[in-house]
């Protein structure tokens, strides 16, 4: 049985509008998986849509079943807004397109970690304050006693992406979502957060559905990749094989830019110093 | 002294001024519930004295007393200021927040009704409820409280509309919280900051309104000494005692000037994000 089987998946706007259209694919558990488009492809609402979070006038049909070890069988499409609060967490996104917004401004870090411990795991105490430092420790943050006790506007990009990831494990989900996590910070932060996504999802072998309009970041993260065109599926299969074999042109465009940025790199590293 | 701490200090002047004029005000009230230097309908002085012993303030043209009824006043004005922010305040919110969660057509519904209560002047909605009851101090409160509530609510919906568009509501619902909780955790404590001062600088208006409401008579009745109602009815003898003029006058400025300079300390101090370039 797949962790997340989404079949036939459509997201209507409230004009009528598909903003989706029949979005077929599945997540094993484990697995990790790549979504890839342009911004307006329709990657976030499919995001949104799995967990039952679309936004008020978006309707979605079609069939979203999620299916984690330790929880019933659940279908998100049209599930009341109870069982699906119980959902969430056990499938949980990091919704970071710009970490700034993903933490509440006025509520320390501290509390802001301790609060999906406390409802998922039960701590309260000495124990949830031990554990939410363990939680920051975990997303590689130094200093996390000064972490805790600050304030999302006094601490930098990177660690408040770190945060959002740290909050997001908090939830021990069976899927993590990571929503578009490395658009907004600068090119060596970039890579170190992939590092820790990568290392943190290997070690607690959780399944990860990766976002993003970035073809060489998700090809490097990712076994089987989707590629999003105006909300539908254009081309989908083994990392290797879209980016070795892209048969539709939209693919074959996506990766031929990419290679071009490679070359442009590799003949600036060939010629040396000009 | 270092010139951050300069800054800290100054920084947080209006409120430490605000707070003084307030509590003058408050400790004044509060004396007057045990002890006032005559009781409030003792006509036994000579009209319009002079400030002098044993009155200090002298005596209104029916021979009261008048420190004694600007004592009793601070307290009436007191009164009026926290009921109506209590009332507006809760209503208000509550209307507020029903609103910022509503569905589109409920949601234009409510904004409608509070664009055509706002557009009332405060004082005449206020009048039109005073008006159809007899008059008094709870009918004030309650006139206030309603025209407030309008404000307090138009103001909620739009913080908790802006708030709910943050992607760390979002977040928060993904770990699986519940709306109740993500209300009391994410949204209350985001708007509490802005609606703190606005409620505070409500409070100053209310206390002008129970004044004005007490000089066209729909306030408290005698012989509950309003400072508006005192006003009033010192007018005509302005030129002989202008002490009975000048000092509720006074009074009603300082304790307004002292709400608004604790509003704008307020603001300062309930935002972290603003505590932050205060260091």
């Amino acid at each position: 049985m797949s962790l997340l089987e989404v079949a036939g998946l459509h997201v209507r706007a409230a004009g009528g509008r598909d903003l989706v259209s029949d979005l077929s694919f599945t997540v094993e558990a484990g697995e990790r998986f790549g979504l890839i488009g342009e911004s307006g492809s329709g990657k976030s609402l499919t995001a949104l849509a799995i967990m039952g979070l679309l936004p008020p006038g978006m309707t979605a049909s079609g069939s979203v079943v999620f299916d984690a070890p330790g929880t019933d069988r659940t279908e998100v499409v049209g599930a009341p807004e109870r069982r699906l609060t119980r959902l969430r967490g056990q499938v949980t996104s990091v919704v970071f397109q710009e970490p700034l917004t993903a933490l509440d401004p006025l509520m320390r870090i501290g509390r802001q970690v301790a609060e999906p411990l406390r409802r998922r795991q039960g701590l309260r105490g000495r124990a949830l304050d031990k554990a939410v430092l363990a939680a920051l420790e975990e997303v590689r943050l130094a200093e996390p006693r000064r972490i805790a006790r600050a304030y999302p506007h006094e601490i930098s990009g990177g660690q408040r992406q770190r945060v959002a990831i740290a909050m997001a494990l908090a939830c021990r989900p069976a899927l993590l979502i990571a929503d578009e996590p490395t658009t907004a910070l600068d090119v060596t932060v970039q890579a170190e957060v992939l590092a820790l996504l990568d290392g943190l999802v290997a070690e607690r072998s959780m399944a990860l559905l990766f976002i993003s309009h970035d073809l060489a970041v998700v090809a490097g993260l990712t076994d089987h990749v989707l590629i999003l065109k105006d909300g539908a599926a254009v081309e989908s299969g083994s990392a290797l094989d879209v980016v070795n074999d892209p048969r539709h042109p939209y693919a074959r465009e996506l990766v031929d830019s990419a290679r071009v940025l490679d070359a442009a790199l590799d003949r600036l590293k060939g010629g040396g110093t000009p | 002294m270092s010139a951050q701490a300069r800054t800290a200090r100054r920084r947080s002047l209006p409120l430490t001024a605000g707070c003084v004029l307030v509590g003058l005000v408050v400790a004044v009230a509060v004396v007057s519930l045990f002890w006032v230097p005559f009781t409030p309908d003792d006509t036994s002085g000579d009209r319009l004295m002079p400030p002098g012993l044993p009155h200090l303030l002298g005596t209104d043209k029916l021979g009261r007393d008048l420190l004694t009824q600007l004592m009793i006043g601070a307290r009436i004005a007191l009164a009026a200021g926290a009921g109506s922010v209590v009332l507006g305040g809760v209503i208000g919110l509550a209307a507020g927040l029903a609103a910022g969660f509503a569905t589109r057509w409920l949601d234009d519904v409510v904004s409608a009704l509070l664009d055509i209560l706002i557009a009332f002047p405060t004082l005449l909605l206020a009048m039109l409820v005073a008006a159809t009851q007899t008059a008094s101090l709870t009918s004030a409160i309650v006139a206030i409280g309603l025209a407030m509530s309008a404000i307090v609510a138009r103001l909620t919906r739009v913080l908790v509309k802006r708030v709910l568009a943050q992607d760390y509501i979002t977040a928060s619902r993904t770990s699986g919280t519940s709306w109740p909780r993500v209300i009391a955790e994410h949204v209350l404590p985001n708007i509490w900051p802005t609606l703190t001062v606005n409620l505070a600088l409500q409070f100053g208006l209310a206390v002008l309104a129970e004044a004005s409401l007490s000089y066209l008579g729909l306030g408290a009745p005698p012989p509950n000494a309003s400072w508006g109602r005192m006003l009033a009815e010192a007018q005509a003898s302005v030129f002989i005692a202008p002490v009975g003029v000048i000092a509720p006058g006074v009074l009603i400025v300082l304790l307004v000037v002292g709400v608004n300079l604790v509003a704008d300390g307020l603001r300062d101090v309930a935002d972290p994000t603003r505590r932050r370039r205060r260091r």
